[in-house]
């Protein structure tokens, strides 16, 4: 390389580093001290300022290890989880923070009554941001409204579950890229939070979208609404995986709920449609990525796990690098976030 | 007769049902059969004893069968009027003080509405007994719950929260 050539490259690569750190910055700046409530919030330069941060700790993440010292971060769960409550438990504590827990709404006051407006105005006293699960839609807009701290919505009934969507952001960028992809989502996608903030994360993204399910589990008419809002590039509905499997650069299955259906033989029926084994790959590309938020009944077959198409495991992984970085960017005052900026 | 709008109308015979008033607003050219709901939303329940006076279903060029509401002794601000054009986007609405009409507006579309309706959602947290009051972003042809972001598009009145 001529000497010419090489001082230009490095020109080029110092510009863009900084415009990394530009765009980190100015993300954290609306970020800081706000909420985070929906994958609306959120732009492309967003999502990939959010994923390249989030990679960057994940390369690294004793670089940010005590960034938060001392920083409590209240878990709210109103329903049961295992990886959402454990990876945001997980992440807060690599960054030196630790948490503290309502605990299962057995033995909680919400047992006896309190509203979540007076137990989220309570815990506000203890915690220096909040994460909330709670199976009414709307609950996390509701709740943030009683709040000053920032507040993690967790999962909102049917409605939205942003964190989770960056996580799959973050896993389809690394195995299949965001844009040029053909993406197919099946199993409940009327009820499914993950697949409601994911889609319309998908907009910002040259994404084409197949929507796969019963029809008595379709997206929402508002879901189908919001993406057409947004012009996405693609978005199109079907009722069997079978026609558009061979297109497919992901696949991204979802639960069907057995409680979802009136009677026993109507799941049975439809749930075994949307089963994936070794048999129904074989119509797939070779390079097809399987993704799933977990946990999974018998949607996957387990045969599926050690092929190169399996990619929920990493999936789940991803969610406490990508936390981190979420948890830095809402939690942080200093400006110079990603230890190395340019202020 | 003081309302000109009912000269427009061409139909003096309904004025015998439906009295004048003296000081107060007619919301007229309302959608037959909606005069209730826009009572209901303006919370006039007559409960306060305030003199309402209701015509439906009476014969309107513009409408083919209109409702009109006259509400003696309170003059209802553009705020408290523009959430009727949810259910009755034609209405007009006069402010009369002395038997004259001193102001005449329509109604017009508000961007969001608070409290009035209810969300129809049962997994909606504004239905599950906390302090919070609903809040509706209007759509071009409907309302959009500020919570659980439900679309309502027909039958809007059976939202009214009353």
């Amino acid at each position: 390389m001529s000497r010419a050539r090489f001082a230009s490259r490095v020109n080029w690569l110092a510009a863009s580093n900084g415009e990394i750190q530009g765009a980190r910055h100015s993300l954290h700046e609306r970020m800081r001290h706000d909420h985070l409530i929906t994958s609306k919030q959120f732009s492309r330069a967003d999502i990939e300022t959010v994923l390249d941060y989030a990679a960057e700790i994940d390369a690294d993440p004793s670089a940010v290890a005590d960034r938060h010292a001392g920083t409590l971060l209240g878990l709210l769960f109103f329903e049961p989880s295992t990886r959402t409550k454990m990876s945001f438990e997980t992440a807060m504590k690599r960054l030196g923070g630790d948490v503290v827990d309502m605990g299962s709404i057995e033995s909680s006051s919400v047992k006896k009554g309190e509203t979540l407006a007076d137990t989220v105005r309570v815990i506000e006293g203890y915690a220096d941001a909040l994460v909330l699960r709670h199976p009414k839609e709307g609950a996390a807009t509701m709740a943030s409204e009683f709040v000053d701290v920032p507040l993690v919505n967790a999962g909102d009934g049917a409605g939205q579950h942003p964190t989770q969507t960056m996580l799959d952001l973050y896993t389809i960028r690394e195995n299949a890229g965001l844009d040029d992809l053909t993406i197919g989502i099946m199993g409940d996608l009327k009820y499914g939070r993950t697949v409601h903030s994911l889609a319309y994360a998908l907009t910002n993204f040259d994404a084409h979208q197949h929507f796969i399910s019963p029809e008595s589990l379709q997206l929402p008419r508002e879901v189908v609404y919001d993406l057409h809002q947004q012009d996405a590039p693609g978005i199109r509905e079907h009722d069997s995986l079978e026609e558009i499997l061979p297109s497919l650069d992901v696949l991204y299955v979802t639960r069907i709920q057995r409680e979802r259906f009136p009677d026993e033989n109507e799941y049975q029926k439809v749930a075994g449609e949307y089963q994936i084994d070794s048999d129904t790959l074989e119509a797939a590309s070779d390079d097809l990525t399987i993704m799933h938020p977990l946990p999974r009944v018998d949607e996957i077959a387990p045969e599926i796990d050690e092929t190169e198409h399996a990619a929920y495991f990493e999936q789940a992984h991803n969610g406490v690098p990508v936390r981190m970085a979420l948890l830095d960017l809402l939690l942080s005052d200093d400006k110079a976030i990603g230890g190395e900026g340019d202020e | 007769m003081s309302n000109d709008h009912d000269h427009h109308d061409g139909n003096d015979e309904h004025e015998l049902r439906v009295s004048k008033i003296r000081d107060g607003t007619v919301i007229d050219h309302v959608r037959g059969g909606q005069a209730l709901n826009v009572l209901a939303i303006l919370g006039i329940d007559g409960s306060d004893g305030e003199e309402v006076s209701v015509g439906m279903n009476v014969p309107s060029d513009r409408l083919a069968r209109k409702d009109i509401v006259k509400v003696e002794g309170r003059e209802l601000s553009q705020d408290e009027v523009d959430v009727l054009s949810l259910i009755a986007p034609d209405a007009t609405i006069n402010i009369v003080r002395d038997f004259d009409v001193v102001e005449k507006h329509r109604v017009e579309r508000p961007d969001v509405v608070d409290g009035v309706l209810s969300c129809p959602n049962a997994g909606c947290i504004t239905t599950s007994g906390e302090p919070v009051t609903s809040r509706f972003a209007v759509l071009e042809d409907g309302v959009r719950c500020g919570y659980c972001g439900t679309i309502v598009r027909e039958e809007i009145a059976s939202l009214i929260d009353t």
